[in-house]
C-alpha cells in the first residue's frame, strides 16, 4: 500500500441534514499532485477538511499514510496533524509576529528543539524564496509573499501531504504563478499536494490529475486533466 | 522522513514551561483592568470566606470543648452512710461507657458554684451557713453522645436522688452553629461563583484576542494541553493574587481577636484556637480556594475554544 490518501465509501452529513459527501472512493499515491475542482457547494471544502481531520466522516474510512483517521481519538489528532501541511486562501498568519517567528511558531508549539527550529525555518524560507524578508511583519508583505510564508509554515514539519484550499484565491494571476512554482518545488521533493482551486488558467496550464466534485460525488477523475468549467 | 519530529516526552520541558509562564503574564498585563476586576472579586469573596471560617472554626472548637466537658452529676441521698457511698461508687464504675467517677462533697460543690457565680456571689453568702447542696458523684463518659444513656442507667441505681447532665446548652449552641453555617455557606457559594464567573470572563477575553493563535496552534498540531497551559497559569495567578489581602487580613484580625478577646473569653472557660495554628491553616486554605477558583474559571472558558 503506497497510497498516501485512501478514501473508502466516505459519506458526510451535516447536523442540519445537508449531505456534503456522498460515497467518495479515492486513492492518491505518494508524490502525486491533485487538483480538486467543482462548482461552489460541491463539497470541496468538506473534502479538504476531512483530510486533515477538522471533520469526521459520517461513514466510511479515510486512510492517511495507511492510518484510518476516521476513528482517530481526539487526543491523537495533534500528532496526526503534524504530518499534514495545510494552506488556506487567507494565509492565517499572526500579524504581531515576523516572518521568521510565524514559521518558527509552528515548530515551537510542537516543542521542537530551538536549534532544530532555527535550521529548519531558514531552510523552508529559502525554499519559498523569502530568506531576505525574515524580519518583516505580514502587513509589510504582498499577498503572494504572505502566502509563501504560510506555505513555509505548512511544510516546516516535513509533512508527506500538503493540502491547499484555494491558495491562489486572493492573489493576482502573476503572483498565483509564483505560488504554483513553490508548490512544484515542494511536490518535486516528494510531497503529495492536494489543491482545491477555482483557477482555470492554472489547472489548464500546469497539467496534473484533476478530481471534479459535484453534489458530493467524484464525477471526473482524470490524469493530466483540464479544468472543465466555464466560471 | 520526519527527522525533526522526535518522540513525545511526557514531562514538560523547561523552556516550554518558561514560554507558558511568559505567555500568561503577557496576557495578564494586556488585560490589566479585567485582571484587576477579577482579582478584586476573588479578594472580596475570600475576605468573607476567611472571616466566616475564622468564626466557624472557633465556634466548632468551643462546641466541641463544651460537649466533651459534659458530665453526669449523680446527687446522693443526704442520709447515706459511707459504706453505702462506697458501694454506689463501685456500682457506678460498673455502668457501661463510664470513664471516670469522682466524688464531690457538698462543700466542694458549693465552692465551685460560688466561683461560677462571680460577682453575684455576695447575695448568696447565706448559703454558706447552711449548705443545701447534696454530695455528688461526677461521671465522665467515654464519648459525649453516651451521656444520655449513662444518665438513664444511673438513675435506676439505689440511693440516687437525682441525675443531671448539661443538656440544653450544648444543643442550643449546636443549633446556632448550624444556622450560622448554612447562611454563611449559601452566601459564600454565591460569592465564589461570582468570582469564578468573572475570572472565566477575563480569560475568555484573552482567548478571543488570541483566537487566531489557538486556531493556528491546533492546525500545526499543538496538543490541547499545550494550548491550555498559559490559561491555566493565568487563572491560577489571578486566584492566588486574590488571596493575598484576605490572608493578611485574617492574620491581623485574628491577632487582634486572639490577644484581646481571647483573655476575656478564657475567664469564661472558652479557649480560642491558638493563633499560629489558625492562621497557618486558614492561610493555606484561602490560597488553595483562590487558586482553585482561578483555575476553574479559566479552564471552563478554554474548553469551548479547543474544539477546532
Amino acid at each position: 500500500m503506497d497510497d498516501v490518501i485512501l478514501m473508502q465509501n466516505v459519506w458526510k452529513a451535516y447536523p442540519n441534514g445537508v449531505m456534503a459527501l456522498n460515497g467518495i472512493d479515492l486513492s492518491v499515491k505518494q508524490g502525486e499532485f491533485v487538483y480538486i475542482v467543482g462548482p461552489s457547494g460541491a463539497g470541496k471544502s468538506t473534502f479538504i477538511k476531512m483530510i486533515f481531520r477538522e471533520l469526521k466522516p459520517t461513514r466510511g474510512k479515510i486512510f492517511i499514510n495507511n492510518k484510518n483517521i476516521a476513528n482517530l481519538r481526539d487526543r491523537q489528532v495533534p500528532y496526526f496533524r503534524r504530518k499534514i501541511g495545510v494552506v488556506f486562501q487567507d494565509f492565517r498568519l499572526l500579524p504581531k509576529l515576523t516572518v521568521y517567528e510565524n514559521v518558527a511558531f509552528a515548530l515551537e508549539v510542537i516543542e521542537e528543539h530551538p536549534r532544530q527550529i532555527k535550521r529548519r525555518v531558514m531552510e523552508v524560507l529559502d525554499l519559498v524564496g523569502l530568506k531576505h524578508k525574515l524580519r518583516s511583519f505580514p502587513d509589510q508583505l504582498s499577498g503572494g509573499e504572505q502566502q509563501r510564508v504560510s506555505i513555509a509554515r505548512s511544510i516546516c514539519n516535513r509533512p508527506p501531504v500538503l493540502i491547499a484550499d484555494e491558495p491562489t484565491g486572493n492573489l493576482d494571476p502573476e503572483t498565483s504563478w509564483q505560488i504554483m512554482d513553490v508548490f512544484r518545488r515542494i511536490n518535486e521533493q516528494g510531497t503529495t499536494v492536494v489543491m482545491a482551486t477555482h483557477n482555470r488558467d492554472i489547472v489548464n496550464k500546469i497539467r496534473h490529475r484533476v478530481l471534479a466534485l459535484e453534489g458530493g460525488m467524484i464525477v471526473r477523475d482524470q490524469q493530466e486533466g483540464d479544468y472543465g468549467y466555464e466560471d | 522522513m520526519c527527522a525533526i519530529s522526535r518522540k513525545v516526552t511526557t514531562a514538560m520541558k523547561i523552556r516550554t514551561l518558561r514560554r507558558h509562564v511568559n505567555e500568561s503574564f503577557k496576557s495578564l498585563g494586556r488585560n490589566g483592568w479585567m485582571t484587576f476586576a477579577s482579582v478584586s472579586a476573588v479578594t472580596v469573596s475570600l475576605v468573607l470566606v476567611g472571616l466566616f471560617l475564622m468564626v466557624m472554626f472557633n465556634l466548632n472548637k468551643i462546641a466541641g470543648d463544651i460537649e466533651s466537658d459534659v458530665e453526669v452529676r449523680v446527687y446522693l441521698d443526704q442520709s447515706m452512710t459511707q459504706a453505702q457511698q462506697d458501694a454506689l461508687q463501685r456500682d457506678l464504675k460498673e455502668v457501661k461507657n463510664v470513664q471516670s467517677v469522682r466524688f464531690q462533697s457538698k462543700k466542694e460543690g458549693l465552692d465551685s458554684l460560688m466561683e461560677s457565680l462571680g460577682n453575684d456571689r455576695q447575695s448568696f453568702s447565706d448559703l454558706k451557713k447552711e449548705n443545701p447542696l447534696p454530695n455528688a458523684f461526677i461521671l465522665k463518659t467515654n464519648k459525649p453522645e453516651q451521656t444520655i444513656a449513662v444518665a438513664k442507667a444511673v438513675k435506676s441505681l439505689p440511693d440516687v436522688t437525682d441525675v443531671r447532665y448539661g443538656k440544653g446548652t450544648v444543643e442550643k449552641l449546636f443549633r446556632f452553629i448550624n444556622i450560622a453555617r448554612n447562611v454563611g455557606i449559601i452566601l459564600i457559594i454565591g460569592l465564589l461563583f461570582t468570582s469564578v464567573f468573572l475570572i472565566a470572563n477575563t480569560i475568555k477575553l484573552t482567548i478571543v484576542a488570541r483566537r487566531r493563535e489557538i486556531e493556528i496552534m491546533k492546525l500545526v498540531g499543538a496538543t490541547n494541553a499545550f494550548v491550555r497551559w498559559p490559561y491555566f497559569i493565568e487563572g491560577l495567578v489571578m486566584g492566588v493574587l486574590g488571596s493575598i489581602i484576605p490572608v493578611v487580613l485574617v492574620m491581623v484580625v485574628y491577632r487582634f481577636a486572639y490577644y484581646n478577646l481571647g483573655g476575656n473569653l478564657q475567664q469564661m472557660f472558652i479557649r480560642l484556637i491558638p493563633y499560629h495554628i489558625m492562621t497557618t491553616n486558614l492561610s493555606l486554605l484561602l490560597v488553595g480556594i483562590g487558586g482553585l477558583i482561578g483555575v476553574w474559571g479559566s479552564m471552563s472558558s478554554v474548553r469551548k475554544f479547543l474544539k477546532i
